[in-house]
């Protein structure tokens, strides 16, 4: 008996390891090898064993590295900021006001949130072209509404409803109007619930690919999944993996570290919306 | 319905000025843009002439080409091996990470689910590849696939499993495997976390009358465990199954031009922007919608999903 509980716990902190081992041993990789340069490279290795910041600094010195991070940083931003303007009006009505169509409403806004962005990319590549925001940022800002507004309108809805309705009674006998309503009594409130939304709705931003890909078209307008994507050398057996590694390494850090310190909200955020990040 | 009192109908009316903004900016990018889809998909559009594009019927799906002998072929997407070896290549993919995905995604859930010293710290890192983008994801599997310098091939020989180098992403037969190995690391701890979730609603008791039934692990899971997650458990399913049929960042980065890989998503971008068949891409991606539409509204039916919240 003892024996047996003995080899159950084994195999349970045996499982355990692997399970951390897999998740985090890409991630390790990536760092080591972003930490080597020239033939060390080519020498598979599983420990660190040189600390060379070539490939960092030549990130940052040789192209428009740099500039492309903030390029990220401002449409992750600003898409974040708009998608929350927009959505906090429009959930406390879907949540809070009984009126015909909420139903059909709430359906629409969900299926949105599940539309395969290749759907809509020529009829989008054809309006961009129109308002004349090809190869701009705010072509991405307008454009990842797709994702993060629907998404956001429908956390913060299912959010909303959940809190009783003697809050708001008051306000509504007192004559308040609506507007008033949302910032005065339901704004506070609301914080946990926006931060959870605008987390992941800026990581879907920051990682979003297929439209960045097509509305810009010069390097320095690009946002960092495509220029890590387009990292190339001069042929195939001249691909800087050392460079290309380094700068996966940069883009992901924050990341990494935002789901770390945010872990339980994050959490929370996908399982109340069941929607990928 | 009784008549509304003066202060509902103003209600009402704020509710709509509230949801004027949103709604007007999902017109402007999804719906214009999906029906513009639909259309391309039945004119003649091209890159740099989509302004002047004329109506062709359902030419871009189906069209017969006589030769004027008596002989002739059917064209169009309908009729497009290309086409439908992405369809397949799509349906396979999903298929096989999604079912993986669930199967690892369940014994994480399972094991996170257990009480152990330093559980926050392994939930932490669990949730690592979830954090990672996906085009930096297959990069840095690209670079541990690579066939001379990877050290997936370096692990495997120094074990035995292979005497020689694979080309992973290269090679035809390994080259869909490895596109599902990226995504089923990268989206499981999604899975995991969204059957944890449902795990966690199962009380304490339940577990505890079992074990003093003399209930045994197998069958405590497939009687208790199973029964009450998989509500949780098919909504995460659903999720991933509509996410995967729309892959594109993985194989674009990991497998670029390879038709053992090439989705359904590929396959339509190549053709708008790749190969200037503006019109042929549109329709690609119509039916790609039509697919994706019929299973969502498939899945809203099945599970009578309470939107309007009057149950509660």
């Amino acid at each position: 008996m003892k024996v047996q509980s003995y080899l159950r716990k084994a195999a349970f902190y045996l499982l355990l390891g692997v399970i951390v081992l897999q998740a985090v041993f890409p991630f390790y990789y990536a760092i080591l090898t972003s930490l080597e340069s020239g033939q060390a490279i080519f020498d598979v290795n599983y420990l660190p064993h040189v600390f060379d910041l070539s490939n960092y600094k030549s990130a940052f010195t040789n192209g428009v590295f740099g500039h492309q991070i903030l390029n990220s940083i401002f449409v992750a931003t600003v898409v974040v900021v708009l998608s929350m303007l927009l959505a906090v009006t429009a959930s406390y009505s879907l949540a809070r006001i009984p009126f015909k169509g909420r139903a059909l409403l709430l359906l629409t806004v969900l299926s949105v949130s599940m539309f395969p962005q290749i759907a809509v990319l020529s009829g989008l590549f054809e309006v961009i072209r129109m308002m004349g925001l090809f190869n701009s940022l705010w072509s991405l800002i307008f454009s990842y509404m797709i994702f993060t507004l629907p998404f956001t309108v429908w956390v913060l809805t299912t959010f909303m409803r959940k809190l009783p309705s003697e809050i708001e009674e008051a306000a509504i006998m007192d004559g308040a109007p609506p507007l008033v309503i949302v910032r005065r009594v339901f704004l506070p409130l609301l914080w946990p619930a926006m931060v959870t939304t605008g987390l992941l709705a800026f990581i879907h931003a920051w990682n979003e690919f297929l439209f960045a890909l097509t509305f810009l078209s010069t390097d320095s307008q690009r946002t960092v999944p495509v220029a890590i994507a387009l990292i190339s050398g001069r042929s195939e057996f001249e691909i800087p993996w050392g460079n290309i590694m380094a700068a996966s390494v940069i883009v992901t850090l924050p990341l990494v570290a935002l789901v770390l310190i945010f872990q339980r909200k994050i959490v929370s955020g996908l399982t109340a919306g069941a929607v990928k990040g | 319905m009784a008549p509304q009192s003066g202060l509902a109908r103003q209600r009402t009316r704020s509710a709509w000025v509230f949801l004027a903004p949103m709604l007007f900016v999902l017109a402007a990018v999804a719906l214009y843009p999906l029906l513009r889809t639909i259309w391309f998909g039945f004119t003649d559009a091209s890159l740099t002439s989509f302004g002047s594009a004329r109506f062709v019927g359902i030419r871009n799906y189906l069209e017969w080409l006589d030769y004027g002998d008596g002989n002739g072929e059917w064209l169009g997407l309908l009729v497009d091996g290309r086409w439908w070896s992405a369809v397949w290549n799509t349906v396979r993919f999903t298929l096989v990470s999604v079912t993986l995905e669930t199967i690892f995604g369940m014994v994480i859930a399972l094991v996170l689910n257990q009480k152990f010293p330093g559980r926050a710290v392994v939930r932490a890192a669990v949730l690592i590849p979830w954090a990672i983008p996906t085009v930096v994801s297959a990069k840095m599997w690209g670079w541990m696939l690579h066939d001379q310098f990877g050290i997936i091939n370096d692990m495997l020989m120094r074990v035995g499993i292979l005497s020689a180098p694979v080309a992973w992403t290269a090679s035809p037969d390994t080259a869909m495997a490895a596109v599902m190995m990226v995504d089923i690391w990268k989206t499981t701890p999604f899975m995991a976390l969204l059957i944890l979730a449902g795990l966690q609603m199962i009380p304490d008791d339940i577990y505890e009358a079992a074990r003093l039934d003399g209930v045994g692990p197998v069958r405590t899971f497939r009687r208790i465990t199973l029964p009450l997650v998989l509500p949780a458990m098919l909504v995460a399913v659903v999720f991933r199954a509509l996410d995967a049929l729309r892959i594109f960042d993985i194989v674009y980065v990991l497998t670029p031009n390879s038709p053992e890989t090439r989705t359904m998503s590929v396959f339509a971008r190549e053709n708008l922007f790749d190969y200037d068949k503006f019109a042929y891409g549109s329709a690609a991606s119509t039916l790609l919608f039509l697919i994706i539409a019929m299973i969502t509204i498939g899945f809203i039916y099945a599970t009578r999903m309470d939107l309007s919240g009057t149950r509660e």
